[in-house]
């Protein structure tokens, strides 16, 4: 009875991290979206052939470290990745989200995600899964693994992976 | 005729002056994209795979090259053969999976079956056909010319075109720079990054040996270097460069660059551990190929172009990229890495790491270009400015690669292939 309950508020206090989580990116809030991060956090597209490769020994689209994400934001927030300046918009939807195990210290979290990007007046949708690996700090979750998985068989007509997915 | 398209004035060539101009219709005109179908994509030999995708036996990909959906298959007498994804009956597509490892490939349709080698040993009920019917004359097409050079495997629709190596000219060179980077050979990783550019392909061409935009379109890249301990001073370096027509249309630019290279050059963000690593196979190559030839693989990189649209580029890690018009303002890019065969889990890691660092979709450099190329397609639109230039270091004795010699090698080539049957008339009538 107890561990139903728990998990009902688990799933909700999940949604609800991830729908923030969405905010912040789509609001180009990204220093604050570097702020759920764990210092070791992991972020990972994987390519489109190959969804379930490992990026030592596969080639994937994005497979940043905690110091290449870190990079990565201040390269966006700057004024010369040109791919997102002007910034895109996106808007992103966020469903199916289901909390697949919980140890207490790890969440292990998948979401379905569709991301809209307006760019130049085109919209590109990005289709795909979320895995999440997240930990409780002090009471807050933060992420330490997060990997989008897209059902696109190719970044056509997309062309480019260049805001956070 | 072919199609109505001028074939006047498409390049400006004045060596005297040292201009050298394109025409930007040839970006946007449909009848250019349907002129280089022809007398392009259909006479020069084409990027179709590596080897090392079709390891084994019965190993197969099928994807599209130059336009064609094609299979590769290595057959149980090791040669690997491109075949036309097409059913000799009513034209399906007989393989329709994207890789695997097949005895047989079975058209879902009316299951006519075809070996490895494209031969057809299957038909239900063949008592229905005449004897004028032969099987020996019913096998998957092929292209008319399949040749390898060193693990890249190229097509040629043109029959009577001259060898692969004699094509690759002073190409192969560079390639062997490349793969002599491993004794055992050269292997694609796993990991296709499939992509497209809303540009031209001939932008993409330019761009993938333009050393010109290098500092201003990729500073966010730069920066990144320099922030995880790269020393960028002394980069560069304009007496270590190299720009060379390789000819039939290749080309290739040979520079210091800052970057780590998986093999051989080390930077501090490799770490102390990945330090010794790197150093033992810079000594390997020394006592390989000489101090020379190790200084040269190790420390310098290359960005080649193998006319018309394979791009190798052997910087931060080595990409093999190809490209094919959809459209005048449409291209599907495939890129993959190329490493040696026997690189450890380690090495891998950090090449990997490197290569997404610069290049692909999700890499700090590549979307730059995309978004430049795809501005470039959009300025187009002001039909009435005509011209690109594409003039630079035209007057210098060795251009640099910020010069566009590199450039110029394509564009010449291409403009004596589009003109062709053009020029053969004038001949005829003078």
């Amino acid at each position: 009875m107890n561990q139903k309950a728990d998990s009902e508020v688990s799933r909700r206090e999940i949604e609800d991290f991830l729908y923030t989580e969405a905010a912040l990116l789509d609001e180009w809030r990204l220093q604050e979206w570097l702020e759920l991060l764990t210092d070791d956090a992991t972020y990972q597209v994987p390519p489109t052939d190959k969804p379930q490769g490992d990026p030592t020994n596969t080639l994937f689209i994005i497979a940043d470290d905690a110091f290449r994400i870190r990079s990565r934001v201040k390269q966006l927030l700057g004024k010369s990745a040109w791919a997102e300046n002007p910034p895109s918009r996106t808007r992103r939807l966020i469903s199916n989200v289901r909390v697949l195990e919980d140890d207490g210290e790890n969440i292990r979290v998948t979401a379905n995600f569709a991301v809209y990007r307006m760019r130049h007046e085109l919209v590109d949708t990005y289709v795909g899964r979320y895995e999440y690996r997240l930990a409780r700090r002090e009471k807050k979750l933060k992420i330490r693994e997060r990997k989008a998985i897209l059902d696109l068989e190719a970044l056509r007509p997309h062309g480019k992976v260049s805001f956070i997915l | 005729m072919m199609n109505g398209a001028s074939l006047d004035n498409l390049i400006i060539d004045d060596q005297a002056a040292g201009l050298f101009r394109v025409n930007r219709r040839v970006f946007t005109r449909p009848e250019y994209l349907e002129l280089e179908r022809a007398r392009i994509f259909e006479t020069c030999w084409i990027y179709a795979a590596h080897e090392s995708e079709v390891p084994g036996t019965g190993d197969f990909r099928s994807r599209r090259v130059a336009g064609r959906p094609v299979i590769l298959v290595r057959g149980d007498d090791g040669e690997v053969r491109v075949l036309l994804n097409t059913c000799a009956h009513r034209g399906a597509l007989v393989c329709r999976q994207a890789s695997g490892n097949a005895r047989t490939f079975q058209c879902s349709y009316h299951a006519w079956t075809y070996n490895q080698r494209g031969e057809l040993i299957g038909v239900p009920g063949e008592d229905a056909y005449s004897p004028a019917f032969r099987r020996d004359e019913l096998g998957l097409a092929r292209p008319p010319r399949v040749e390898s050079y060193r693990g890249f495997i190229f097509i040629n629709f043109n029959r009577s075109a001259s060898g692969l190596s004699d094509y690759l000219a002073g190409a192969k060179e560079y390639l062997d720079l490349v793969c002599d980077q491993s004794e055992i050979g050269m292997k694609v990783a796993d990991g296709l990054q499939a992509y497209s550019i809303r540009a031209n392909w001939k932008l993409l061409v330019e761009n993938s040996f333009d050393g010109y935009h290098g500092l201003p379109t990729h500073q966010r890249y730069m920066r990144f270097l320099e922030e995880s301990g790269v020393d960028l001073r002394d980069s560069f370096n304009p007496h270590r460069q190299k720009t060379a027509d390789l000819g039939n249309g290749h080309a290739v630019i040979e520079y210091d660059s800052p970057w780590g290279r998986p093999i051989a050059r080390w930077v501090p963000p490799f770490g102390e551990l990945a330090k010794a690593r790197i150093e033992a196979a810079r000594t390997r190559f020394e006592e390989r190929c000489g101090p020379e030839r190790a200084e040269r693989i190790c420390e310098t990189s290359r960005n080649l172009v193998i006319f018309p649209n394979l791009v190798i580029n052997d910087i931060m890690a080595i990409t093999i990229r190809t490209f094919f018009p959809v459209s005048p303002d449409y291209m599907e890019v495939n890129a993959w890495s190329l490493a040696p065969a026997d690189e450890d889990i380690e090495d891998s890691r950090l090449r990997l790491d490197n290569f997404l660092t610069f290049l692909g979709p999700g890499g700090y450099a590549t979307p730059d270009d995309v978004e430049m190329l795809e501005a470039c397609q959009r300025g187009f639109a002001n039909r009435e400015v005509a011209w690109s230039d594409i003039s630079r270091g035209m007057k210098r004795d060795r251009p640099l690669i910020t010069d566009e010699l590199q450039i110029r090698a394509f564009w010449r080539r291409w403009n004596e292939l589009i003109t062709a049957p053009q020029a053969r008339r004038a001949r005829k009538a003078a």
